[in-house]
């Protein structure tokens, strides 16, 4: 399967430097936006181009990989990423979190703790969380280092005042190391808890925007709010109709055309590994069992 | 019993082979060879050379055998393939005025060393759709200009700038390399050498429109078509071994130098400004486009207000790469599942506190009456 | 962190002044000129706490440009700003860096604007407006904020009702007195005025004068007004400081120069706005 003409991992040495010597910058200074010289790859901009890169970048050849889109693993993007490295790296993957070393997302953090070993790469559409209060690149980096971040909570202000609370559902912004403002890429707010103080190695690729950001392990990621009115995670009222879990993120499947719906975990693996250890949700009264229906 | 989705692998397999076959159409009719693009498609071929930033007309061609004809896509298969060739240096400047010009006309001067030269264009053509064309078209070969041979003309920003009165163009700067956007990160403010490799590879259709608007006054920067010219120019590597330039082959090149108004500064005194397009092949909106964006992007060197889009360079950098822009607002089809189910929880969140906050005073009203 | 809470009302005028003898503001030599055209020239003044300087001219008197110099938005040829921060030590403005700079301008001074749609956010909420520069330097307790924001906005005589709409919906008036409201939530030492008054109806100047009087005696504001209208110099400021092609032709206490011009340009000033 290996592609002969392409590097391990599809880009030169060349750029794999320069593009470690951009993480292990990110690294060096969490949550800061630090500018790549990102390559055109051969799947769209804003389909996973930061993403992919560094992956590539990180990628040996033991290493195993999982990716994820929405938080399952058959997902089309997320299958055509995978197919991507496994030609160009033929690198083992997997589906399950706990094997995986590099797991690649798009808009979820797995629900299973990561550990120490394992690395999360985010895919990141539009890294400057201050981007649609101030449209200028030249502005919002002086923003940043400066660390003026007032016009965030004039955001979060405007909310409470419309709504009585804060109205942001995902990409909901975040403060690294008690400096830097960041987006977290567009996961939902329920995953926010999960970035802050985690063992595992977070990375951010932003291919378009040409920007890599990081949080290290065990540092601190705190969900901007107000004393009084603190970040509250969302919840679902229902729980997961295959698996039960009353803990983990669900999507919405619409089941007839009458607006029946039901809700699962986004998580596929979570929630297979969740049956397969025998936990049965309302409409999995029999055993689980892996079928295809393309 | 609900079983989660599966079998994206198959599906993706066989929608590719759906396009494959559907890239083929009638199998009846012949199929286009690349060297058919090539000749009779050269102006497809020449945009995405150009924004696909590779001069290979084969490949060009293959890519837009690929894309279906869609220009867009073609420029992108280029550009994916381009990022992966190794690189052994930068060519020597080419020197555009010993161009082997094939077309040269200048809205400035009447006549000049070298006269006015139409060259094949569409300009004066009648658009009347071609009959003739629907089948198998033999057209007269082209007239032999005897006598004068056509070749090395000088530039007339040149013969404007013997004179000083337009502004010299910037000496080569050892100690400040010109920049490559695709080798490192971007950032603002950009100097012009990124500026003019920004625009050289920036969509034809969108610095179309803005220069277009420069021109209705966002912007307006009084430009003349100081000449514009199409040709062929020698390509040059310095080879650090022999060490002298080695020529490496010829490429087909258009050029436009637009001649703008200045006032001057308490520094200056007023001159005529250049406004600079270059492009592979023959592309000539592209290249008038693009001297007139390249002008309205100097407006912070010239200390011009800034006020329209055109003289903006944040604005036209960040969103003048059809590569970049098709990707991400074709993004939009992959899938949101998860943050369209939190936009689902917070709006009906928000319905409901709306109707709750609603119904209260009816209520009330309603224990009153 | 500052201390601001609406009721923490500083006493008049001439305490600010007492709490030290150095001047506030020290503008030297300033010069600034765009190629042949001098905006300004040979500019010096002392501005001291609880003082208010009014700048008036014909337009193209060169007002504005030395006022964007003294705010630290425009640097000068020739000359210097200097400040005395909360610290109590004078700084030339030159040797701040940006952070410090900016730091000052949104906490210790104030800008307004002639159009406030300059130096308000429109679409935002006029309680966010004044919140801002309170968020900007930590404040995190919405409900404080708010509570501030709320008695700022009855002191510019703004209805709290409106706190949650936005100032594209608010007449000019309403528009300028919230931009005051916006830049003194931090309680600024000193307020930078460019035509405050300018494109209002004169009955809303005369309210708006009324109500900015009120608020810089009972702050102990200084202030540094640039206005063409004569009437808004008698009314705010201690002193004046006639402009004409760049040069400051002549100053003194407020009711002096404007009863009793020295200069002909001036003369023809106070004769052509103030008839008598």
């Amino acid at each position: 399967m290996n592609a002969p003409t392409y590097n391990f991992a599809y880009l030169d040495e060349q750029t794999k430097r320069m593009i470690r010597r951009a993480i292990l910058k990110a690294i060096a200074i969490p949550g800061y936006q630090v500018p790549f010289a990102s390559r055109e790859m051969p799947m769209p901009y804003g389909w996973g181009t930061g993403g992919v890169q560094v992956t590539a970048a990180i990628l040996g050849p033991v290493d195993k990989l999982k990716v994820i889109d929405q938080g399952s693993d058959d997902t089309t993007n997320a299958i055509s990423i995978r197919k991507f490295f496994e030609k160009t790296a033929g690198v083992a993957v997997t589906t399950s979190t706990g094997e995986a070393t590099v797991i690649q997302t798009r808009h979820r953090i797995p629900e299973a703790t990561l550990q120490a070993h394992q690395v999360l790469v985010y895919q990141v559409p539009i890294p400057e969380p201050l981007r649609f209060l101030e449209p200028r690149e030249t502005e919002t980096r002086r923003m940043h280092a400066l660390g003026e971040y007032g016009l965030i909570h004039v955001k979060l202000y405007e909310d409470i005042a419309r709504f009585g609370h804060i109205a942001t559902a995902y990409a909901y912004p975040v403060k690294v190391n008690a400096r830097y403002v960041m987006d977290p890429s567009p996961t939902p707010k329920f995953d926010n808890p999960k970035m802050n103080n985690s063992a595992a190695l977070q990375l951010f690729g932003a291919g378009r925007e040409k920007r890599i950001y990081a949080i290290p392990p065990y540092t601190s990621v705190v969900s901007l709010d107000f004393e009084d009115h603190p970040f509250e995670p969302y919840k679902h009222k229902a729980c997961c109709a295959l698996c039960n879990a009353e803990d983990s993120y669900l999507d919405e499947i619409v089941t007839d055309n009458k607006g029946s719906r039901m809700f699962v975990c986004s998580d596929t693996d979570y929630c297979e590994t969740r049956q397969s250890d025998g936990h049965r949700g309302s409409e999995n009264a029999a055993p689980y069992a892996e079928s295809a229906n393309a | 019993m609900y079983v989660a989705v599966k079998g994206g692998e198959r599906a993706i397999e066989n929608a590719h082979r759906l396009l494959a076959h559907e890239r083929r159409g009638d199998r009846d009719v012949p199929e286009v060879s690349l060297a058919q693009i090539s000749n009779q498609l050269g102006l497809a071929v020449d945009r995405v050379m150009t924004e696909g930033s590779l001069y290979d007309r084969e490949l060009a061609a293959l890519a837009i055998k690929q894309a279906r004809g869609d220009m867009i896509e073609a420029i992108f298969l280029l550009r994916a393939f381009r990022a992966t060739l190794p690189r052994f240096g930068s060519s020597e400047p080419v020197d555009t005025s010993q161009m082997q010009v094939r077309r040269r006309v200048s809205s400035t001067f009447k006549d000049m060393p070298g006269g006015q030269v139409l060259g094949p264009t569409f300009d004066y053509t009648h658009r009347l759709l071609d009959p003739v064309l629907t089948g198998e078209s033999s057209p007269e070969q082209p007239a032999v200009v005897t006598g004068a041979e056509p070749g090395i003309m000088p530039r007339v920003t040149d013969i404007l700038g013997r004179d000083g009165l337009i502004e010299a163009s910037p000496a080569e700067d050892p100690e400040k390399p010109v920049g490559d956007l695709t080798r490192d990160a971007l950032s603002f403010p950009a100097d012009r050498d990124l500026r003019l490799q920004n625009l050289a590879r920036a969509d034809e259709g969108f610095l179309l429109s803005l220069g277009y608007s420069s021109q209705r006054g966002y912007g307006r920067n009084h430009p003349f078509a100081g000449e514009i010219r199409l040709g062929e120019v020698e390509v040059e590597f310095m080879a650090e071994d022999v060490g002298f330039a080695v020529p490496l082959g010829s490429i087909t090149l258009t050029e436009c130098q637009m001649v703008n108004q200045f006032k001057g500064s308490d520094t200056e005194a007023p001159c005529f400004t250049r406004g600079y397009g270059l492009a592979f092949g023959q592309s000539e909106r592209k290249v008038m486009s693009m001297a007139l964006v390249d002008r309205t992007l100097r407006a912070r060197e010239l200390g011009e207000d800034i006020k329209a889009p055109a003289q903006d360079e944040e604005f036209v950098m960040s969103h003048s790469d059809n590569v970049q822009a098709t990707g991400f607002v074709e993004h939009l089809k992959l899938p949101h599942y998860v943050d369209f189910q939190s936009e689902l929880g917070l709006l009906r969140k928000l319905r409901k506190e709306f109707a709750d906050a609603n119904e209260t005073p009816v209520a009330l009203q309603e224990a009153a009456e | 962190m500052l201390d601001v809470t609406a009721n923490s009302t500083a006493p008049g005028a001439g305490a600010g002044a007492a709490a030290s003898d150095e001047p506030l503001l020290v503008a030297a030599n300033l010069g600034k000129s765009y190629g042949r055209l001098a905006a300004c020239r040979d500019v010096s003044f002392e501005l001291y706490s609880g003082e208010v300087l009014a700048i008036v001219g014909e337009s193209g008197s060169g007002k504005s440009t030395l006022l964007q110099i003294l705010s630290g938005q425009l640097t000068p040829n020739t000359g210097s700003v200097s400040y005395r921060m909360r610290d109590g030590v004078t700084r030339d403005l030159a040797t701040m860096d940006e952070a410090e700079r900016r730091f000052l301008f949104r906490t210790d001074w104030g800008f307004v604007h002639q159009d406030p749609a300059m130096g308000l956010r429109m679409a935002v909420s006029a309680g966010a407006n004044v919140g801002e520069r309170l968020m900007a330097v930590g404040h995190n307790h919405y409900g404080k904020i708010r509570d501030t924001a709320t008695s700022w906005l009855e002191r510019v005589e703004i209805s709290p009702e409106r706190i949650d709409d936005a100032p594209r919906t608010y007449s000019g008036g309403m528009r300028q007195r919230l931009q005051i409201a916006r830049n003194l939530v931090t309680e600024p030492r000193l307020v930078f005025m460019d035509e405050p008054t300018g494109g209002l109806d004169v009955s809303v100047q005369a309210r708006l004068l009324d109500m900015m009087r009120t608020l810089v005696s009972e702050l102990g504001l200084s202030a540094i007004v640039v206005t063409h209208d004569l009437a808004v110099a008698r009314l705010l400021s201690h002193r004046v400081m006639v402009m004409q092609g760049g040069r400051v032709i002549e100053t003194g206490l407020t009711d002096q120069v404007l009863d009793d011009p020295r200069e002909p340009y001036t003369q023809l000033l106070v004769s052509s706005i103030l008839p008598a």
